[in-house]
C-alpha cells in the first residue's frame, strides 16, 4: 500500500542554519517539504510547520524576539490558532516562546558557554503528535548545540506540558526542572532544544531523532487524511 | 525626543552574565557583593510631549524591548 505524502513547511529566516537539515530529514521520513522564506505573508497548503534552528536575525535583542514579528510568523500564529501542528527546534523553540505560542523563555546557558553534545533526553509524554513513535520514559540520545537553552518556566507551567526532560545529571544548560521540550496546553505546538533533525541517519550517530520527526510526519499524514 | 530605556533581569532571575562579572571584579580585588547585567537602549522618538513619548516607549517595551517574564524596564525621557 502506498502512503500519501503529507506536506510540511520549514520556515527560513535570515540566520536560520538548520533549515536544510530539517528539510532533508523530513523528506527522508516521507514528507513533501516546502521551504518558506520569512517574508512570505502566507503559508502554502501544509499539514504541519517546522521552525528550524539557527540564529534568526542574529539573535539580536533576545533570541527569537525579532523573528516573531516576521510576516511568515504571523501566518504561523494563524495556522497554530486553527489547531495546526507546529514544531520549533532550538531557535524555533525560542521563537515560539517569544511569540507567546509556548510558555516560558530561553535564556543564556547557566555556564555562559555554548554547548554542543549528544545528550540523553527522557520522553515524558508519548501521547503528543510529536512522540507517538516513542515509549513513555524512553531515553533518546539527541544532540544539542546552543548558547541560549536555559529554559525559564512560568510559575503556573503544568507538568503535563513537559514532553522532554534531560536525563538526570545530563542537563546541559541549567534549564529549570531539567526541561528540554514543552507543548502548548492544546497539545499541537511543541518546542525543544535538542535537534532531532541531526539524529536521523544512523551513519552519522544516534538515530533517535527520527522517532520524533517520524511521529510528526505520521500526525501530518493524519491531518491530510482528515482534510481530504 | 531622546529617551533611554534600561532593561534589567528581574530579581530572582538567574543572571549568569552578572555572576561572571561579579566574580571577575572580585578577582581584581574590588569589594563587590553583587553584579547584574542588563541592557541600555537609547531612542530618538517622534512625540509632541514627554508624556506622549513615555506612553509610546512603554508600548515598545511591552511588545519588543523587554520580555516581561524575566525583565523589568525603566524609561527616562529627556533632552
Amino acid at each position: 500500500m502506498s502512503e500519501v505524502t503529507p506536506r510540511i513547511a520549514v520556515l527560513v529566516f535570515p540566520g536560520s542554519n538548520d533549515d536544510r537539515d530539517a528539510a532533508w530529514a523530513l523528506t527522508a521520513l516521507g514528507a513533501d517539504v516546502r521551504l518558506v522564506w520569512h517574508a512570505e505573508q502566507e503559508l502554502p497548503l501544509v499539514d504541519a510547520v517546522v521552525l528550524p534552528g539557527g540564529f534568526s536575525y542574529g539573535d539580536y535583542l533576545r533570541c527569537g524576539a525579532i523573528a516573531r514579528f516576521s510576516p511568515a510568523m504571523q501566518a504561523v500564529t494563524a495556522f497554530a490558532g486553527e489547531g495546526g501542528l507546529v514544531l520549533g527546534i532550538c531557535n524555533g523553540f525560542q521563537i515560539l516562546c517569544e511569540a507567546g505560542l509556548l510558555p516560558g523563555v530561553l535564556r543564556p546557558n547557566a555556564s555562559l558557554e555554548f554547548v554542543c553534545a549528544d545528550v540523553p533526553v527522557r520522553v515524558e509524554r508519548a501521547d503528543t503528535p510529536f512522540t507517538t513513535r516513542c515509549e513513555p520514559g524512553q531515553e533518546l540520545v539527541i544532540p544539542v548545540k546552543h548558547g541560549e537553552g536555559c529554559y525559564h518556566a512560568p510559575e503556573d507551567l503544568d507538568d503535563d506540558q513537559v514532553v522532554f526532560r534531560y536525563a538526570r545529571g545530563a542537563n546541559p544548560n541549567g534549564s529549570e526542572r531539567d526541561i528540554a521540550g514543552v507543548v502548548n496546553v492544546d497539545g499541537h505546538v511543541l518546542g525543544l532544544m535538542p535537534h532531532p533533525e541531526h539524529a536521523v541517519d544512523p551513519l552519522l550517530g544516534p538515530g533517535d531523532g527520527a522517532l520524533v520527526l517520524a511521529s510528526l510526519v505520521d500526525a501530518a499524514r493524519e491531518r491530510l487524511y482528515a482534510r481530504a | 525626543m531622546r529617551a533611554t530605556v534600561l532593561v534589567r533581569p528581574k530579581a530572582g532571575i538567574l543572571d549568569p552574565q552578572g555572576e561572571a562579572v561579579e566574580s571577575s571584579l572580585r578577582q581584581l580585588g574590588f569589594p563587590v557583593e553583587e553584579a547584574r547585567v542588563g541592557r541600555v537602549i537609547d531612542l530618538d522618538v517622534q512625540a509632541a510631549s514627554a508624556g506622549e513619548a513615555r506612553g509610546e516607549i512603554e508600548r515598545m517595551c511591552e511588545r519588543l524591548l523587554a520580555n516581561p517574564l524575566i525583565e523589568s524596564y525603566e524609561i527616562e525621557v529627556g533632552g
